[in-house]
């Protein structure tokens, strides 16, 4: 016997949902050996990484904080894979999105001026959108690889955070650490939960929920999305502008990540420093496919992966493990979920081997 | 004599910054050519750097430890093989995935090494060498790995035209189903090509962290597996191209050696822009000529394939 | 020929193939003399892929026995079928763009020979069979007709015993399948069978002795083509009375809907052939032919006509009158003109949208969408309309395109581009690959629209449907386009020599001369 795929008349709806259980299910029993390899003891681990955080309203609050710039950027590249445009470079549209704002508030911030955050955020949105405009100007005009230059766009904004922070930026009474100052408290975001770090960025994260499934579902937009990337043959035949789609993605993609960035160090941060995340702009592809590119799976799956960042920062403290093991499970997950994939379109079937089935031919 | 010897000296700092993204850049040239586009090529050199470090401190042995780190980059490419190839999965996605994997896995690998002291492999392989003149002696002290980067397009070139797998692979990348048609299997020959990608990428990260900078760090491939990845669409899937575009990029990738050498005082923030954005000039030069681009490269490359039998 | 009726070459018994919901090969049994000439005759889906796919090892049976010489074998792959002594010549060319002839055929092969070695066998068994192949040329340069011989000499390097042909003339013009059946004659007169697979009827009648008829998975029936009439044949093939289409209305003379003026336009394909001075003007109430062989400029044609490629000036393309050159496809189906394109999943149709979407795809404009918002109850209303005037089955407006069977996703696009009324309708290849039903219908519907009122062009290899349906003839060869002639007033004959690429000179008129 051996096993073999057979392709299903049509896909399978249950599995579109039932594959991220599935998953899920997959990387824990991965997750217990690794922990187990590495001499923890699993249950325990699992307790720290799944459930702890979720046990206080602090902790509530810090998953809403983690999950807020992973649902903004998400949304953005889910809408952008829907059309097959491969926006990889969300972290470096963050950290531009983070770089303009927060020179806002740097040069404005402490007049207390009612326009400050409304200005900052804007200009950490249009941030994102200008380092977006970038490839989908190389893409549209010179057909260059998006998934390339958005990833070497975000190498360069990185660096070009690096030289602000370490120059020109750099916090004269800062004991010669590589950050900026602090933001005047006019030029901080306002909390939602007193005592938490929660702020009102979720809010921008949660409203853009519903927007982007109505944009996807209900608009001719979405549409025109949708069949760039189901069959970019039929949209040409349907006379839907390709080039036109790919500005759309990226520069929508582009805003939201530079949303996420100038709420995130308008928000927790308070100032610039070389780091300013932990990987959420790679993160949030792994959320949007784990959310099936749909903006309400996304909701879900942004809240699974910030309670992973969480749990990791918990394992760092009580287990003393590195905060590589987020990384790792992440991509496990990812791993996992593409596995589970094959069942939306094939189903598996045992077979019986060659030699069998020609003997009974013969018979 | 001055110009000659910083001339020589750049010389072979280009060699060695050259000589990790020829050699992943060719393992993905391979997979490519027979029609899978492997994303993950960052996440497999790291994997390779992490594992070949480790391998090498733990038996003081530099061979054991790039043989590890090839298994490592070949297990990393096997995983992405049973998803995009037996379980069908997108190639984009997958190879994403396996970079984000690597990314974290070498880290948790790797945490215990930060910082621990490595000698760089030997670079004396030739005999009689201290007979020779200064120059000649500089020039000739690259590391093994060096001159095997330096022969490998030459080998690849004869690989892909004038051998027979050669031209098998050329026609599964060029028709899956006509292959199939043929008898050929698919399957097995684009799991060989993806498995040696993946110890090519291996190897590559492994003499980043045993050979240029000998020491092992988080995130230490910095970008060059999307760098060689982008060198194989500016090559158009030629081996030689791939090795111009890789010396081309090797001396970018320098540029703050040459900066101190001239005694400019630039930013380093600044200076480590320069791959990345040579990446992208470069890679806007080869694609805007579509044409061009289509009529080499692979026609069923990233392209899945179901027999239907 | 008393050794033929002794020991059948290839004896297939009870071989049956069932894929996911579909039973493609059921209990088939023939078997093929040697040096016979065996036509496999029946309709596109009645299993005759599947079961060459069997005999050539592409594709294991689930049940049956295959006997060789009289011996009961098992072919496990196409490289055993090859050691048998099958050769197969597939449909669609089994070769590789990039690559030589001789590379191709190298890898056919299998041998340990080297190119060079190759090369000389290669010119030596062309020459000795009239097959004129060059093997160092690359095949993306060749025409389909050399590359059907690149395949041909790939089979005889091999000595075969039993040689495959799918639908071997479906890419020839008439004059190239005459050289072929001499070839097939003479091999069959050196002792090596032939399986021929072909739902042409006068060919089978001009080359076989003995012939199968599918249906729906079964043989159905055997018969001698010599000696049955193409009627017989037929009726047992599609299992009933042959339909026929029929032309309502009369001819009657129009304003010209579309006018194409002295269209060049270089193709951005790497194998593509460019378009050359290419002229014809479409009335109102008429069907244009387009005639020829694949892959001599009817993509590029219809994407200039379509909009999905710009003309280099807006006078070389006019719709109703207006200059239209430069509009893309939206702004050119503003223009009331329609498009049924070649290929259906993936361009005419998305496979996994829903039939609701799928209405949508090139009718937005025609007021489904409201301030940017779509409005599915409207659209909901037209995919339903569409299924019930053309009969499409399916299991409703959100069926996924995938779940439809061709004739029936053909059918859903004809009506989704005829219900907009439009004034100019390009259609490419409509029937091919339906079943008759299907192409009746669809005949039926382009004949009506143009009984309407509506200009008609359509681009089919397919000469017997042009014939049947088109008022004008012209034939597109290596990208130019010949002056387009009235029905009836020219011959297969003709229009073959001009597929063939001999064009008169002074090619290119507008329709007006003729008319």
């Amino acid at each position: 016997m051996r096993l073999s795929l057979e392709a299903r008349a049509k896909p399978a709806r249950i599995m579109v949902w039932a594959s991220p259980l599935i998953a899920a299910v997959g990387s824990i029993i991965g997750v217990s050996i690794l922990f187990a390899v590495l001499g923890r003891d699993p249950l325990a681990a699992l307790n720290i990484l799944f459930v702890a955080p979720l046990e206080t309203i602090d902790g509530l609050a810090e998953l809403g904080l983690k999950a807020t710039p992973l649902l903004l950027c998400a949304i953005g590249i889910a809408v952008g894979c829907r059309a097959e445009v491969w926006n990889i470079g969300a972290e470096g549209q963050f950290t531009i999105g983070a770089i303009c704002g927060g020179g806002v508030a740097l040069a404005f911030g402490g007049n207390d001026s009612w326009w400050l955050l409304p200005v900052m955020l804007l200009a950490g949105i249009a941030g994102g959108m200008a380092w977006a405009a970038i490839p989908a100007f190389l893409k549209t005009r010179f057909n260059a690889h998006e998934i390339l230059t958005t990833l070497m766009l975000t190498y360069v904004s990185i660096q070009l955070l690096g030289y602000l922070v370490h120059g020109p930026w750099k916090d004269p009474q800062g004991y010669s650490f590589p950050q900026t100052r602090q933001f005047e408290a006019d030029a901080l975001l306002p909390m939602l939960i007193e005592g938490t770090r929660l702020h009102i960025g979720v809010v921008f994260a949660l409203a853009s929920v519903p927007l982007g499934s109505i944009l996807l579902g209900r608009t001719m937009l979405g549409f025109q999305i949708r069949t760039v990337g189901a069959a970019p043959a039929a949209a040409r035949y349907a006379g839907f502008s390709r080039n036109r789609i790919v500005w759309v993605c990226l520069l929508l993609s582009g805003g939201m990540a530079g949303l996420a960035g100038i709420c995130e160090v308008a928000g927790p941060d308070g100032q610039l420093t070389p780091v300013i995340s932990p990987g959420y702009g790679f993160a949030a592809i792994i959320v949007a496919f784990l959310g099936r590119l749909n903006p309400i799976g996304i909701l879900f799956s942004s809240a699974l992966m910030a309670l992973l960042y969480l749990g990791g920062e918990g394992l760092q403290v009580s287990m003393q493990l590195p905060i590589a093991v987020t990384g790792t499970i992440q991509g496990m997950l990812l791993f996992f979920l593409l596995a589970a994939d094959v069942l939306i379109n094939y189903r598996v079937r045992l077979k019986p081997s060659r030699a069998a089935a020609g003997a009974t031919g013969h018979a | 004599m001055h110009e000659t010897e910083i001339l020589l000296a750049v010389v072979v700092a280009t060699l060695r910054a050259a000589t990790p993204l020829m050699i992943a850049g060719f393992g993905e040239l391979i997979a490519e050519r027979s029609g899978v586009l492997n994303l993950g090529v960052e996440g497999m050199m790291l994997m390779g750097a992490s594992v070949g470090f480790i391998g090498t401190v733990a038996t003081g042995s530099p061979i054991l430890g790039f043989v590890a780190a090839m298994l490592a980059g070949a297990a990393l490419a096997l995983v992405f093989g049973v998803l995009t190839l037996s379980l069908m999965a997108n190639q984009v996605a997958t190879g994403l995935a396996l970079t984000i994997f690597g990314v974290g896995f070498s880290a948790l690998v790797g945490v215990g090494w930060i910082g621990t002291p490595l000698q760089g492999i030997a670079t004396d392989i030739w005999p009689g060498l201290s007979k020779a003149s200064p120059m000649v002696q500089q020039l000739m002290l690259l590391d093994p790995v060096v001159w095997l980067a330096i022969l490998l397009p030459f080998i690849a070139q004869r690989f892909i035209y004038r051998t027979r797998a050669g031209l098998i692979l050329r026609a599964v990348g060029e028709s899956h189903d006509v292959a199939h048609a043929l008898g050929y299997s698919v399957l097995r020959i684009r799991y060989l090509a993806v498995l040696f990608g993946g110890a090519m990428s291996g190897l590559a990260g492994a003499y980043l962290s045993l050979a240029y900078t000998p020491m092992w760090s988080d995130n230490m491939v910095a970008g060059r597996g999307w760098i060689a990845l982008a060198l194989v669409v500016f090559s158009t899937w030629k081996p030689l191209w791939l090795a111009i575009g890789s010396l081309l990029f090797g001396f970018v990738t320098i540029a703050q050696f040459q900066a101190e050498a001239l005694g400019l005082d630039v930013s380093p923030h600044l200076l480590a822009m320069l791959p990345y954005l040579a990446t992208i000039v470069v890679l806007v030069l080869i694609s805007r000529d579509a044409t061009r681009l289509k009529l080499n490269a692979p026609a069923a490359l990233g392209r899945p394939f179901h027999a239907t039998a | 020929m008393d050794a033929r009726s002794l020991t059948p070459r290839l004896r297939l018994s009870g071989i049956t193939k069932r894929y996911a919901a579909t039973l493609a090969n059921s209990d088939i049994s023939l078997s093929i003399a040697p040096g016979e000439i065996h036509a496999l005759l029946g309709e596109n889906g009645a299993g005759k892929s599947t079961l060459v796919k069997i005999i050539y090892g592409v594709v294991r049976p689930d049940a049956g026995a295959i006997a060789w010489e009289g011996a009961p074998v098992e072919i496990a792959d196409p490289n055993a079928a090859r050691r048998l002594g099958v050769g197969m010549v597939f449909q669609h060319f089994s070769l590789f763009e990039s690559l030589t002839v001789a590379e191709n055929i190298a890898l056919g092969l299998g041998a340990s020979e080297t190119i060079a070695e190759l090369t000389v066998r290669i010119e030596e068994i062309a020459r000795r069979y009239g097959l004129a192949v060059e093997p160092t040329r690359h095949v993306h340069h060749l025409s389909v007709g050399e590359r059907q011989r690149v395949e041909i000499v790939r089979c005889l390097l091999q000595s075969p015993r039993l040689l495959i042909m799918d639908e071997p003339t479906s890419v020839l013009t008439p004059q190239e399948a005459e050289g072929l059946f001499d070839v097939l004659r003479r091999l069959s007169d050196e002792g090596c069978s032939v399986l021929y697979i072909s739902h042409k009827l006068e060919e089978i009648k001009a080359l076989c002795e003995h012939a199968t008829v599918l249906r729906a998975g079964r043989v159905v029936g055997e018969c001698d083509p010599r000696v049955s009439t193409e009627q017989q044949m037929a009726e047992l093939m599609i299992g009933g009375a042959l339909p026929t289409a029929h032309r309502a209305a009369p001819l009657r003379e129009g304003r010209p809907c579309l006018e194409v003026a002295r269209l060049t336009l270089m193709s951005d394909e790497p194998f593509g052939t460019h378009l050359r001075d290419i002229s014809f003007t479409l009335r109102d109430g008429e069907i244009l032919g387009i005639a020829g062989v694949a892959g001599n400029g009817q993509k590029e044609l219809l994407a200039a006509l379509s909009g999905e490629r710009r003309a280099p000036t807006a006078e070389a393309v006019r719709i109703g009158g207006v200059a239209a050159g430069l509009l893309g496809p939206a702004a050119r189906r503003r223009l009331h003109q329609s498009f049924i394109p070649e290929e259906r999943l993936g361009r005419g149709a998305v496979a996994e949208f829903p039939l609701r979407e799928n209405a949508l795809l090139t009718v937005y404009q025609a007021g489904f969408v409201r301030g940017g918002l779509i409005r599915f109850a409207s659209v909901a209303r037209y995919a339903r309309d569409i299924i019930t005037r053309f009969n499409v089955k399916a299991a409703g407006i959100d069926a996924a395109g995938s779940s439809l069977s061709g004739g029936n996703m053909q059918k859903f696009i004809v009506g989704r581009e005829i219900g907009t009324n439009p004034r100019v309708l390009l259609a490419a290849h409509p029937t091919w690959g339906v079943d008759i039903g299907a192409a009746i219908a669809i005949r039926q519907a382009l004949m009506d629209l143009a009984a309407a009122g509506s200009g008609v062009l359509v681009v089919s290899e397919d000469l017997a449907e042009l014939f049947e349906i088109s008022d004008y003839i012209a034939v597109l060869s290596g990208g130019r386009l010949s002056a387009p002639k009235r029905t009836h007033e020219t011959t297969v004959e003709e229009v073959g020599l001009l597929m063939g690429g001999k064009m008169e000179a002074g090619a290119g008129p507008a329709v007006a001369d003729a008319a």
